[in-house]
């Protein structure tokens, strides 16, 4: 049977020509996205910012938002969030924290709860309900953050030991370049930002790594290989011939999470956006156009010919 | 690389079979699992997204106990102060520390000498710590410092977490629900999860309440009008009603204990048909009862709950017998939990909700369909693929990862491992990594084969060189899962753990499942060339 080619054999395309273009553009958008990070903000869920969250689904026809929502403002709980969750019968009700520790939380869900009751009195089912109180909120927060912080600095320790420190550094640049973009991208399309939003972080940091090890795995077989190779022809060399692996891994993640993104449901919909934008666009971006030309800004291969292009 | 004894084959193919077995009880219904022996019985447990339920996260108020701490240590101070004849002129608690100052210096060693006997050593498992239970200073000017160390109340913390834990499945149990899950976390906080329950209002109630039960005798000298303005005896205070908020003055002694009762249960006054709680006390609480009532025969007593009054009923007669009735204006609700709570027994501390997360039943559902249907879609989607690109090499990698999906839903089994909806998401995710491995293997052959290998060759040179890569690469995916593992609770770490279990089975598979379907299928066929 004629078999499915996606990427051909033998490929000699130059990728190192790019990064000239590749360096400055990644800079401005990193500067961009951490820009839209303190300006614009994370959409930050009840997991980090403590309130509670109620999912409410009306069973005797769409659910009446505005009256819902001057009933709740009547009571007194700040600020708060009426929002549309799928089809016109769900509700997504999200409170901030209350002051006065974790017994106001419990008292705010209770005044709603009876608020929500005597609109709707039995027509309501209340799908979900969370309340995160403060102390909570607080170590969820640092424990993600400590979380993303222990994953960088162990994977780079792996990777000193299984490669040499250059490569280490350059797959630790382009990956958490990465992370920076998946955040900014976060926050432009206000995704919110909870527990499995940093599970989706560390899982796109993890899998692009991946990617990144395939083509410096090679990288390191070709430089023992050719050793007068010019850096700029090997790296495109190895980039080449995995390039073919590289696209076809890419199209099964793809099609995997495209699944979970189109039939998953909105439970885990803001994980599977982030993972896509973040394995799909940017982790494979990155490994072609930073992962690899960074080393030779780093330093390996010095001594080598300077090739066609002198940088 | 292809070179498969018998031993290797047979030790692989029966690894994969037995785990794949364990995956089995997940498909019978619980009843009839329930009838196969204990080994076979491990199976998934849903997690609380798929199940519906309610997980409460509860914190021992830590702050209570060290107080509680303190005043025990001034009574113990007092009653051997007083025991050993040696008078102070103050003694009080002051911060984290109880001070005495004693009314002659010269009784300050024999002070110190008494006051150390309270001290008392802390044992860990194997003996005694060297750590002792108070810390004990001379101020100088005849004042003794006495302090509980941190160790002695981080101890107290611990025994107070295990009594609460046992307090509260006695509540839960109450409830008829089915197994809750009630387990400490970290030093002073315990998980309480109750699968199918909606409405966790209930539970709430009934963890919320401390339920320390006394019974005192009302304070007759004063009215509570009068002490509201002028100040209450020393030895008695002001408490309000449970239902009106009305002050009554009570003494501060607990004539009897509600610790002491052995019994309650909800009933109906016989006169006015009214929800009442019907009470007994064991023996020495019934000797207590018999003797206050006995003397205090006309006048009323007051019944405390939680600091707060619930009746003051009049002793009419001597109560020989050990038991009698609480009535406060209770519904039959009430009167219930209250029952509940007095057998349960008393909190040592009371308990904070710090975090709640309740999935109804609907959503519950919801998740699981959607669950399946992703998977379902995503596999079907991926093993086309595979099979467009790589042919008869595709539908071996496929056969490895079908096998490698089973596998992990037989670790889940084995391990009793929850599976949240994020886990679903997880499997599928690995699905989707777990054939890279195969691509890269499939890769590297086509390269030998271009460079010019024999068919036997360039396979096998094709599985070495990428078996390395295989490792290395899954290493760092399955780094970020143990971090997440570490970090994350809830369905968050349901994902970590199918992740890391993912990974595990899948570079299992590429290196000796997708190796052992190829190495026969050359030995069978014993290819002109490679078809991929």
């Amino acid at each position: 049977m004629r078999l499915l080619r996606i990427v051909p054999d033998d490929t000699k395309f130059d990728f190192m020509r790019f990064r000239r273009v590749s360096f400055p553009i990644s800079a401005v958008l990193s500067i961009l996205a951490i820009a839209l990070y303190f300006l614009h903000g994370l959409n930050f869920g009840i997991d980090f910012k403590g309130g509670t969250l109620i999912e409410i689904r009306t069973k005797a026809g769409p659910a009446d938002l505005s009256r819902m929502r001057s009933s709740l403002g009547e009571l007194g709980l700040g600020e708060f969030q009426l929002q549309q969750f799928g089809s016109p019968q769900d509700v997504l009700i999200r409170i901030s924290q209350q002051p006065g520790g974790e017994e106001a939380q419990q008292a705010a869900v209770a005044k709603v709860r009876q608020a929500l009751n005597q609109i709707y009195s039995n027509d309501i089912e209340y799908r979900r309900v969370e309340v995160v109180g403060p102390r909570v909120s607080g170590e969820l927060l640092s424990y993600g953050i400590i979380g993303l912080m222990l994953a960088i600095a162990s994977i780079f320790i792996y990777l000193w030991f299984r490669f040499e420190w250059q490569f280490a550094l350059g797959a630790m640049i382009a990956n958490v370049h990465d992370l920076v973009l998946t955040i900014g991208f976060m926050s432009l399309a206000q995704i919110d930002f909870d527990l499995t939003s940093i599970a989706a972080l560390l899982t796109i940091l993890g899998y692009s790594l991946n990617d990144t090890v395939v083509i410096y795995d090679r990288i390191r077989e070709m430089l023992r290989r050719y050793k007068r190779m010019p850096m700029p022809d090997l790296l495109n060399a190895s980039i080449n011939s995995t390039l073919s692996r590289s696209v076809i891994t890419h199209v099964t993640v793809t099609l995997a999470l495209l699944a979970l993104l189109l039939f998953g449901g909105q439970a885990i919909h803001s994980f599977t956006a982030t993972m896509m934008f973040g394995v799909v666009l940017v982790g494979t971006y990155t490994s072609i156009f930073i992962a690899a030309p960074i080393l030779i800004y780093l330093g390996v291969g010095l001594g080598r010919e300077l090739g066609r292009d002198e940088t | 690389m292809l070179h498969f004894t018998r031993l290797k084959t047979a030790a692989t193919l029966l690894t994969a079979f037995f785990i794949c077995l364990f995956a089995v009880p997940n498909f019978f219904p619980e009843k009839m699992v329930e009838s196969w022996p204990k080994w076979a019985q491990r199976h998934i447990v849903l997690g609380l997204d798929l199940q519906g339920g309610s997980h409460l996260l509860l914190e021992v108020d830590s702050a209570a106990v060290r107080k509680e701490k303190l005043l025990a240590l001034l009574d113990d101070v007092r009653r051997v102060l007083r025991d050993a004849r040696i008078g102070y002129t103050g003694l009080a608690v002051r911060g984290n520390s109880v001070e005495v100052r004693l009314r002659e210096g010269s009784d300050l060693q024999a002070a110190l000498t008494k006051l150390r006997e309270l001290s008392q050593p802390l044992g860990g498992i194997l003996g005694t710590t060297g750590q002792r239970s108070l810390e004990i200073i001379e101020l100088g000017g005849g004042v003794i410092r006495l302090a509980p160390t941190e160790p002695a109340l981080l101890e107290r913390i611990r025994q107070a977490v295990e009594q609460s834990i046992q307090i509260i499945e006695r509540r839960v149990n109450e409830l008829g629900t089915v197994e809750p899950l009630i387990q400490r976390q970290g030093v002073d906080r315990i998980l309480v999860q109750v699968p199918g329950l909606q409405d966790p209002t209930r539970l709430k109630e009934l963890l919320g309440k401390t339920a320390k039960l006394d019974f005192r005798l009302v304070d007759m000298s004063v009215t509570p009008q009068q002490a509201q303005q002028s100040g209450v005896p020393a030895d008695s205070e002001i408490l309000l009603g449970t239902k009106q908020r009305e002050p009554y003055v009570i003494k501060k002694a607990v004539a009897v204990s509600g610790g002491d009762l052995t019994d309650a249960q909800p009933g109906f006054d016989q006169r006015t048909s009214e929800p009442i709680v019907n009470f007994r006390f064991n023996s020495s609480g019934a000797r207590r009862f018999a003797q206050i009532t006995q003397e205090n025969v006309g006048r009323p007593f007051a019944i405390v709950l939680d600091n707060q009054v619930i009746s003051t009923p009049v002793i009419r007669e001597p109560i020989l017998g050990g038991s009698g009735q609480i009535s406060g204006g209770f519904s039959v609700q009430e009167a219930n939990d209250l029952a509940i709570l007095l057998r349960a027994g008393a909190l040592p501390a009371p308990l904070t909700i710090i975090e709640e997360r309740t999935v109804g039943p609907g959503l519950g559902q919801d998740s699981i369909e959607k669950g399946k249907l992703a998977s379902y879609v995503g596999s079907v989607l991926v093993i086309v693929f595979m099979f467009a690109t790589y042919g008869l090499f595709g539908l071996f990698a496929n056969i490895a990862v079908a096998i490698n999906v089973a596998m992990i839903f037989g670790v889940l089994s084995l391990l009793n491992a929850t599976l949240t909806l994020p886990g679903i998401a997880g499997i599928v995710l690995t699905v989707g990594i777990a054939v890279d491995s195969n691509v890269l293997i499939y890769e590297r052959i086509r390269e030998e084969v271009r460079a010019g290998r024999t068919p036997i060759n360039a396979i096998d040179a094709g599985f070495a060189r990428a078996l390395a890569t295989i490792l290395d690469s899954n290493i760092t995916t399955f780094i970020a899962a143990a971090v997440l593992f570490y970090i994350g609770t809830g369905p968050v770490r349901g994902f970590a753990v199918t992740l890391g279990i993912g990974i595990i089975t899948t570079v299992f598979t590429a290196f000796t499942l997708t190796r052992l379907i190829v190495a026969y299928w050359v030995r069978w066929q014993r290819p002109q060339r490679v078809p991929i």
